[in-house]
């Protein structure tokens, strides 16, 4: 069960008080009904299922109640940051140690071998 | 006496507190503190059980979790029964039932034993190649005979009557394992005053003090040490000290599960006490001290009742005071099980020979062993061993070969080494690495907060150990901000320093294809089976284990895996690390479904939400049904109705004179703010800016795909004031999907989101008679029809306390939804009741509210509605706001596929027989004579015997529907093809004039 | 017209618990859900006569009333002697939203030696007081149902749940204060 820092709480909680809530980092667009069909469609369906670092938003939802924004490894499991709604994507290579690269290969995950 | 084999003055126990236990069918005397393996023992009971694949007959291996063989179901009484419980864990209590496993029709003569003999056909991987042909025979032979087979022990059918306790607990250092370096670290750590957890699978602390009685710490001897310390430290406030505790899952961020048995060794537990608890441990750094696991010798026939590890042996005496032979051999590849011998032959006990694979044992023991005058054949091996239900002798040769000497004993104790204890680090996923010098695998690149001391670390010596730890316990307290006014100082000793170890298959195994050297006794698999998996094209260590299934049993190879691995790249001509390791998953050791279930049983399995009238309703005799976690009130049966006569009464009583329904379980939201307004604009399809305070409006809510998400009344309270309701399983999801849009996409707007569904308790009162009803009752609010017209809300009072009263309606007739403070829902569903019950109304369920909606075409989202239907597939166009600039779904709407003729639309079926009811989700076709497969054009979404309209009524999802009113169509049905008629979703008062009588 | 309704609680009458840590259910009280910006804590704090906490995991208290901080601008009003929270809020002349929902929430009283073991028994976060002092409140879970806990002694928890969860969280409760020891 992971512990995850909500920005809002300025401290780490149980996995167990939040939600995960899909990519961050789309905005609605105001312009809606202008929008071509391709538009709409990237903008609505297309996800990239990242492998490694992805950007999601997570709500505090037994907590504050807030939605905030995550930087998460998909690999690791990891939370490399979290930061308010509304914030940029931070500059993650000055989060993360070089040592924390995705592991790319099942082996390299689940062998333990030297 | 407590059995035969228990030496007098032998043993920590006292002799004076027995027990007795039944094993299958038979009383044994045993003394408390005893396990069940320690008390067989002593009455000279070696064979415990068979083997799972052969059924071999099988003994005790060794003392502690990793047992393999010695798989007991242990029972209380017919609820509390528990299957392959290792003999060599549970503690024996006063009338205790053992039964063995694994074998029919008795332990000693086993049919399934026949396996042994066709053990060729049983070779490595015979599931994936025996049972392929024919394809057929697979599901109607193979399966079912496997699974009659297979299995350990037997599941208790009745329901366990014990109960299960869980609880969150945080420390800044938790430490995993209570012998000398737990203990020592614990120790270390608690002085600084950090919040220290300590816990040990077994009994009593002490780990390997257990069985080596050479230690002395601080002048004390070990055990008596350990025990002292695990007292003081019980007595410190920031100290947890918990035995009988198992770590058995590691998992991120320094979260540790543990398993604490509280009652399982007690005869007559206090009732109020769990059976076990489950620990789920937040600690900010841990401390892995979870020791080492000793290996068994890999040689022909090493799975005799009576052979056992060499520190198990010494447990048993030492510990227990049980000698587990009269006379006794020894097959070693290191120093450690010469000291099993000594203190066995110290104990009166004939060592037959000390059988030593090395040429150059170590030079201590040697001496010691000639001191006593016990037999040692150094560069020697067991070849093979005799007899049937417990060893008789040990065929031993120089390496090499040449003639075996056949040596008459009645117990074997091998050891080829010792495998630090490395799950734990692993579970944590730290990355092990493999020590040449040594040749073992030790923690390597820790991935968490967590540090491992003594003997999983690799560390031998008992004072480097001690140093170590206290080391880590200051460390890691130090860590965390507190540090110790004084060093904790520990003085270590004990008689001899091991050397040697080996890992596969010795002298003996093999090359042969036929001989059964054991690595997994759990699992049946020899050195033979990792050979052919090999052979057979397995090079990965991954591969090898599934296909032979080493190291797959509930023991998880904690004995088997390096002897495994060791062979695997002996066969394949690598280096052990090249082969690498399997990952290392919890649980540690098995844990019960009870600890993992806890609390969440029976009544607390999942939060059961009644209504604030729900005492009422089930006095005036309702049946209620589960809708999420609520319960709500189905129907009202009275004196010889069933289901179908209550819900007809009810129908037509409710549309002839009037009926109260507990709407509470709606959910509500109270949208307040100057942008509320606004908000709704974006959230709904519909236009609030023109709905006046005191009105009401029917809102439809879209996904921004277009679909229709929710729906519900909203009601304006004020002009910055909003009461939105949404369906009962709605509640949560749309108020978190409206939170979601108000915080992200519109933080701008001035506006806040209160969910206030449990505030009110809601009755409607529906009927030509409704307001006549409740008129009498309520106070400031003019309920005419010109002063309070369908779809409007004022505040005022009823029975004396606020309320806010609508006028609307899910019927199509006349009628009031009261909200009350939620307290005062009983009082004045009550007084309600009271009025209308004399006037011939009728309390009325779910189940007629949702005939009599259907019968005016009302729709319910998530019934007729599945996620892929537009307001205009539902006829609800009306309430899209053409002018919009936007809203949530807006564009969604425009999609191509959306606007595109022939979707499926909601219409109303009328069987041609109108006694026939259609069933729901039934599939629609245009001509019933079409060849297979037909072409379904839609399905029925609700379905229902009309009895106000004196016949069936439905509605359907249909393509082009619309277009195809007064068309026949078709639902083709198991028995009979059923004709319906299109019609409009309308039965009952097309005019609509009911609702504003 | 009829007689005036009488209150009936969802928790009426509840007593459990163990020696370690009894149970009881809270008096019924007056609660606001009070929703605000930053700009208008101050006048919402005067309206109150208690100043709006604004430090996450803080309340304040006085005279049977208290602010609970949920969220950076969400408070639970909660006050013991019944006050009319609604009208003290709207005199305050700000931007804010007050919602009634005294009888939305009901409270379990946790008191006793074994008061934090007995939460801990569902809930995950770590009351130590240390981390959780006196004064300290956060909403959170409980098993499978969100509580508020707002810690009013050393060994006294206020757990605030919805009603219709009462009987679960009572329920869960109970078996944890069991399990806490006599
Ligand atoms: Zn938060």
């Amino acid at each position: 069960m992971l512990l995850i820092y909500c920005p809002y709480c300025e401290e780490e909680r149980s996995e167990l008080e939040f939600r995960q809530a899909g990519d961050a980092h789309i905005a609605r667009p105001t312009n809606m009904t202008e929008m071509t069909d391709e538009e709409f469609e990237a903008f609505f369906f297309l996800r990239d299922n990242v492998k490694g670092l992805t950007y999601e938003r997570w709500r505090h939802l037994n907590g504050c109640g807030r939605f905030f924004n995550a930087a998460r490894d998909t690999v690791s499991d990891k939370f490399v940051t979290t930061y308010k709604a509304g914030l940029p994507k931070p500059d993650i290579s000055a989060l993360r140690p070089a040592t924390e690269a995705t592991v790319e290969t099942y082996e390299a995950t689940e062998s333990n071998a030297k | 006496m407590s059995g035969a084999n228990r030496i007098p003055g032998a043993g920590r126990l006292t002799p004076a507190k027995t027990a007795r236990f039944v094993f299958d069918g038979k009383s044994y005397a045993a003394l408390e503190g005893d396990t069940a393996a320690s008390a067989l023992l002593a009455n000279g009971v070696h064979l415990v059980g068979r083997s799972f694949k052969y059924h071999r007959p099988r003994g005790i291996v060794s003392a502690g979790a990793e047992e393999p063989n010695a798989l007991i179901g242990v029972e209380r009484d017919a609820a509390r029964k528990q299957p392959n419980v290792r003999a060599t864990v549970q503690e024996v209590f006063d009338g205790m039932k053992v039964i063995s496993q694994n074998r029919w029709p008795s332990l000693s003569f086993d049919v399934g034993a026949v396996n042994n003999l066709l053990s060729p056909f049983f070779a490595a991987g015979f599931y994936y190649k025996t049972f392929m042909w024919p394809k057929q025979a697979w599901k109607h032979v193979y399966e079912p005979q496997i699974r009659a087979a297979a299995g350990l022990g037997v599941s208790p059918t009745e329901d366990d009557t014990d109960h299960y306790s869980s609880r969150y607990a945080h420390c800044d250092v938790l430490v995993i394992g209570a012998g000398v370096a737990g203990l020592s670290a614990a120790l270390a750590a608690a002085k600084t005053g950090a919040r220290v957890i300590i816990c040990d699978e077994q009994a009593e602390v002490g780990g390997a003090l257990h069985y080596d009685k050479s230690v002395t710490i601080n002048g004390l001897e070990g055990f008596t040490w350990a025990q002292a310390t695990a007292a003081e430290l019980a007595q410190m406030e920031n100290v947890t000290v918990l035995p009988r505790t198992t770590a058995f899952g590691y998992y991120a961020q320094n979260f540790v599960g543990l398993t604490e048995r509280v009652t399982e060794h007690l005869a007559k537990p206090d009732r109020k006490l769990p059976r076990e608890r489950l620990w789920q441990v937040r600690a900010k750094r841990v401390i892995i001290a979870t020791g080492a696991i000793e290996r068994h010798m890999v040689f022909a026939n090493n799975d005799r009742p009576g052979i056992m590890l060499a520190s198990a042996a010494r447990t048993f005496l030492n510990h227990f005071g049980v000698a587990v032979g009269k006379k006794i051999g020894v097959y070693t590849a290191n120093d450690s099980a010469y000291e099993a011998a000594f203190d066995l032959k110290r104990a009166g006990i004939t060592v037959a020979a000390i059988v030593d694979s090395r040429e150059k044992p170590g030079e201590a023991v040697l001496a010691e062993a000639r001191k006593l005058g016990i037999e040692v054949l150094t560069g020697h091996a067991v070849i093979e061993t005799a007899g049937k239900l417990r060893v008789s002798s040990m065929s031993v040769a120089r390496n090499g070969g040449g003639r075996g000497r056949s040596i008459a004993i009645d117990a074997l104790l091998v050891s080829a080494g010792w495998t630090p204890s490395v799950h734990m680090f692993s579970q944590s996923r730290g990355k092990v690495a493999y020590d040449f010098e040594s040749q073992r695998f030790l923690p390597g690149t820790y991935a968490q907060d967590c540090l491992s001391v003594g003997a999983c670390n690799g560390t031998n010596d008992l004072q480097a150990t001690i140093e170590e730890s206290l080391a880590a316990g200051e460390l890691t307290s130090n860590a965390s901000g507190f540090t110790a006014s004084q060093k904790t100082e520990l003085q270590g000793s004990n008689a001899f320093a091991w050397t040697g170890g080996m890992a596969g298959a010795a002298e003996g195994a093999g090359p042969d294809t036929t001989v059964k050297a054991f690595i997994d006794f759990q699992n049946d698999v020899c050195a033979k089976d990792i050979r052919l998996a090999v052979r057979e094209g397995m090079h990965s260590i991954e591969h090898i284990k599934r296909f032979t299934t080493n190291g797959m049993a509930t023991d998880q190879g904690k004995l088997s895996n390096i002897h495994g691995l060791a062979i695997a790249a002996e066969t394949l001509g690598r280096e052990i690390p090249k082969v690498g390791l399997t990952t290392f998953r919890a649980p540690y050791t098995p844990v019960t479904f009870g600890a993992l279930i806890n609390h969440s049983r029976g009544e607390l399995f999942d939060p059961t939400r009644k209504t604030p009238m729900h005492a009422l309703e089930e006095a005036q005799g309702a049946v209620f049904e589960d809708v999420g976690q609520w319960k709500r009130a189905w129907y009202y049966p009275r004196a010889g109705e069933d289901m179908h006569q209550a819900v007809n009464r009810e129908c037509k009583t409710v549309r002839d004179v009037a009926g109260i329904f507990d709407a509470s379980t709606l959910g509500k939201i109270e949208v307040v703010g100057p942008d509320a307004a606004q908000f709704l604009n974006l959230i709904y399809t519909n236009s609030w800016d023109t709905l006046k305070p005191g009105r009401c409006r029917y809102g439809i809510m879209l996904r921004e795909d277009g679909f229709v998400y929710d729906d519900g009344v909203v009601g304006r309270m004020a002009e910055d004031r909003f009461h939105v309701t949404t369906t009962t399983g709605g509640a949560a999801r749309v108020m978190n999907h409206m939170e979601d849009y108000l915080q992200t996409e519109f933080p701008h707007l001035n506006v806040w989101l209160t969910s206030a569904t449990e505030q009110w308790a809601v009755i409607a009162v529906q009927g030509p008679k409704a307001r006549e009803i409740i008129a009498p009752l309520v106070e400031g609010i003019d309920l005419s029809n010109e002063a309070f017209p369908h779809m409007s809300v004022r505040e005022g009072k009823i029975c004396g306390v606020p309320t806010r009263l609508f006028r609307m309606s899910f019927t199509g007739e006349t009628g009031f939804e009261v909200n009350v403070p939620a307290d005062f829902g009983p009082a004045v569903w009550a007084a309600i009741w009271e009025r209308a019950e004399p006037m011939g109304a009728c309390a009325y369920g779910t189940e007629t509210m949702h005939i009599l909606r259907a019968e005016k075409g009302y729709i319910i989202v998530g019934q007729d509605t599945d996620g892929t239907v537009t307001p205009d597939d539902a006829s609800l166009s009306w309430a899209v706001g053409k002018k919009k600039p936007d809203f949530v779904g807006i564009r969604g709407l425009r999609r191509p596929d959306l606007v595109a003729d022939g979707r499926k639309q909601l219409v109303g079926l009328l069987t041609k027989d109108p006694k026939l009811v259609l069933e729901e989700g039934a599939q629609i076709v245009a001509d019933p004579n079409q060849a297979l497969p037909m072409t379904m054009i839609g399905h029925v979404t609700s379905s229902y015997w009309s009895e106000n309209c004196g016949r069936s009524i439905a509605l359907a999802l249909v393509a082009g529907g619309k277009a195809k009113l007064g068309e026949t169509l078709y639902v083709p049905m198991p028995d009979r093809t059923i004709a319906v008629e299109v019609s409009d979703m309308v039965f009952i008062d097309k005019e609509g004039g009911r609702i504003n009588g | 017209m009829a007689d005036l309704a009488t209150r009936t609680l969802p928790l009426s009458g509840f007593h459990g618990g163990s020696g370690a840590a009894s149970l009881s259910a809270a008096a019924p009280a007056t609660r606001l859900s009070l929703r605000a910006k930053a700009d208008a804590v101050s006048a919402l704090s005067l309206a109150l006569g208690l100043s709006l906490p604004t430090r996450p995991k803080t309340s304040a208290s006085g005279h049977g009333r208290h602010a609970l901080w949920l969220g950076p601008d969400e408070w639970l009003i909660i006050d013991e002697n019944g006050a009319d929270m609604m009208g003290a809020v709207a005199s305050s002349g700000v931007l804010h939203s007050a919602t009634d929902i005294s009888h939305r929430n009901t409270a379990v009283i946790v008191k006793g030696r074994g008061a934090e073991v007995a939460v801990n028994g569902g809930c995950p976060q770590d009351l130590s007081l240390a981390v959780f002092p006196v004064g300290a409140c956060s909403r959170t879970v409980l098993g499978k149902a969100e509580v508020v806990l707002l810690r009013t002694a050393e060994d006294t928890f206020r757990v605030e749940c919805w009603r219709s969860f009462a009987p679960y969280v009572s329920g869960l409760l109970n078996e944890a204060a069991e399990d806490a020891g006599n």
